[in-house]
């Protein structure tokens, strides 16, 4: 028998769905708006909505204060470089517990996932002297290492989740249908391991873009990526909200780009696993 | 050819040892079924003759050459999981050309056999789709298909039918019946349905705990029983086995009958007892009747129109001829009626 749901229910669902949604949505509309305006009507009171005189002049500041694009580059470096590692590591970890687990494979999963609620602050200190000591403050390399490690369990997770998916029995039946290791892995496996990769790496990029504690700890200015960036318009000259939400909005655009084109593959892979 | 000579195989994982020593011939051309409770090491026994598994000891000698060490690829035999095991990835074309494909046949080739696997499968109209868009009839159609293609020496079934509805199973119990007197290549079938097994099988392997019980043709297992385990594995519904004082008026420890071969009367016979549940299939009727000479229900088979209703007291005797007689081990007692012994 069908749920029994009322035309009332229905409208009542739909609007307090809208307004979480624009709740969520709020802070970065917030923003938009805010970075077309100037620095006194950012502040002014009360707040004006869209009724005020749309300008790019933040946008033209921030150019010539500091130079956006290196900063981006870092962001892409960081984030790209991390993923790529992490799946370098991750995918045989994964693949192997998933594959062939043995009494403490899942013992080991929950080991590699209780590091993430170690507070990162707690390991500063230690961090900061070993990049000291190896040089590797405001370098790619250091950041890249110290991002790949802190997201490595999440990469194994969510992969160990994809991979488990892949049932052992068409494993066997390519075996039985004569293919080799190399023929099972390129024309079964890897068509069938593909999309769990993808939505993997997505999500990894994402976390490594916004990943803010370390990229300002570790870094100055050379290896600074667009989360530097922002903060470096925060503190010296007092608040400059316009400017602020200028500089943000540019840091967050490459990811809202990339987030919004492959929304679908996103959701499943925060999603994954949650039902069946 | 397709020749499966298993000797001395052994089986264990660690300490548990789940197939001790065994032997057993399978004839080119046969339709080889093990059956046994789950847990009884059937699959096991099939995925060692494929080569999934590896023997911890013995030989396995397909075609008259050793292939204990050898990969499943190379040992010329085709598998049909239970879950079907489909690329999802590929349409049906694709799943059924990929053995093809594998053995690096040429295109042309592969498109001829292809599509004539498909036509006598009956999946000429789902050639270009993914097994995502299929039933599990055909599901399991395609990947019977891609096991014919290759030309096998042997088929092997791992309970290929369990997950489909019964009156599919029934369908493609009868399909894979006729595959195998079309391409006359042996089949070895796994399953726990005792029916799948008396119905199909020109020879059946029972097993329990590792161990084969008995080998032998339907109705021999069905008439000659060789322990107490097969006689009441084999057969819908089971054996009635009785001990205590029934069993001595025969001289033996059990004695066995059929839910078949019992006359059913409601004035007089052997035994006297209360209908406790009559179970109507409309062909027959089977009723589970409490009697003080055993202490679990008899089951009994009557007319589908027998007269009959929960409550009811009837007599039942069972044919002389038809009794099964085991000893104090278990084991059959050859020859019938009370003068042996």
């Amino acid at each position: 028998m069908a749920r029994n749901v009322t035309t009332g229910r229905k409208i009542g669902t739909t609007i307090l769905a809208w307004f979480v949604g624009l709740v969520i949505f709020f802070p970065i509309l917030w923003t938009f708006l805010t970075s077309f305006k100037t620095e006194l009507q950012a502040i002014s009171i009360p707040p004006v909505f869209v009724g005020f005189d749309w300008t790019l002049e933040n946008y033209a500041t921030i150019q010539t204060q500091s130079n956006y694009f290196h900063f981006m580059a870092n962001s892409i470096y960081l984030s790209l470089g991390s993923t790529a590692l992490g799946l370098i590591f991750a995918i045989p970890a994964a693949w192997a517990m998933a594959f062939s687990p043995t009494k403490r494979t899942k013992d080991i999963l929950l080991w590699m996932l209780s590091t993430k609620m170690l507070p990162a602050v707690g390991v500063l200190i230690p961090v900061y002297l070993m990049f000291i000591k190896f040089g590797l403050l405001d370098s790619r390399l250091g950041l890249i290492v110290v991002l790949f490690l802190i997201n490595l369990p999440i990469i194994v997770w969510m992969l160990y989740t994809y991979f488990k998916e892949i049932p052992g029995e068409i494993l066997e039946a390519a075996r039985m249908d004569g293919a080799g290791l190399r023929k099972e892995i390129t024309q079964v496996l890897a068509p069938m391991a593909v999309p769990g990769i993808a939505s993997t790496i997505l999500l990894n990029v994402i976390l490594s873009w916004n990943e803010a504690f370390w990229t300002l700890n570790l870094t100055t200015s050379n290896a600074a990526p667009l989360t530097a960036f922002i903060a470096s318009f925060s503190s010296p000259q007092g608040n400059f909200y316009a400017k602020l939400s200028a500089a943000s909005m540019l840091a967050i655009a490459p990811i809202l780009i990339v987030g919004w084109f492959s929304q679908k593959q996103l959701v499943r892979g925060l999603t994954f696993g949650a039902v069946k | 050819m397709g020749q499966i000579h298993l000797e001395k195989v052994r089986k264990a994982f660690g300490d548990v040892v789940i197939i001790p020593d065994l032997d057993l011939k399978i004839e080119d051309g046969e339709f080889v079924v093990f059956v046994g409770p789950s847990g009884c090491g059937k699959s096991t026994l099939l995925r060692l003759i494929a080569g999934l598994e590896d023997v911890t000891g013995g030989q396995i000698v397909i075609d008259g050459k050793d292939a204990t060490t050898l990969p499943p690829a190379k040992r010329g035999l085709a598998m049909v999981f239970q879950s079907y095991a489909l690329y999802p990835h590929m349409s049906v074309r694709k799943n059924i050309a990929f053995p093809l494909k594998m053995a690096g046949m040429d295109k042309a080739e592969i498109d001829r056999r292809v599509d004539y696997a498909a036509k006598t499968l009956n999946l000429d109209n789902y050639i270009d789709r993914r097994p995502g868009q299929l039933s599990g009839g055909q599901r399991q159609r395609v990947a019977i298909g891609r096991a014919i293609v290759r030309e096998p020496s042997a088929f092997l079934f791992d309970e290929p039918l369990s997950n489909l509805d019964a009156a599919l199973r029934v369908g493609m119990r009868l399909e894979i019946s006729e595959l195998h007197q079309r391409l006359k290549t042996t089949m070895v079938y796994v399953t726990h349905d005792q029916v799948e097994a008396m119905t199909m099988a020109d020879k059946i392997v029972v097993l329990r705990a590792g161990n084969i019980e008995q080998v032998g043709s339907p109705l021999e297992l069905y008439s000659a029983p060789r322990n107490t385990f097969v006689a009441g594995f084999i057969g819908s519904p089971k054996m009635n086995l009785l001990g205590g004082k029934e069993a001595a008026k025969y001289n033996v420890t059990t004695m066995g009958v059929r839910p078949e071969h019992i006359r059913l009367s409601t004035t007089e016979g052997a035994w006297k007892g209360t209908v406790k549940v009559s179970e109507h299939l409309g062909s027959d009727t089977f009723l589970h009747v409490e009697s003080p000479v055993h202490d679990e229900p008899l089951t009994v088979r009557a007319d589908g129109e027998f007269p009959v209703h929960a409550g009811d007291v009837v007599y039942l005797t069972p044919q002389e001829d038809k009794i099964h007689r085991f000893d104090d081990k278990g084991l059959a007692i050859k020859g019938n009626g009370r003068a042996a012994g």
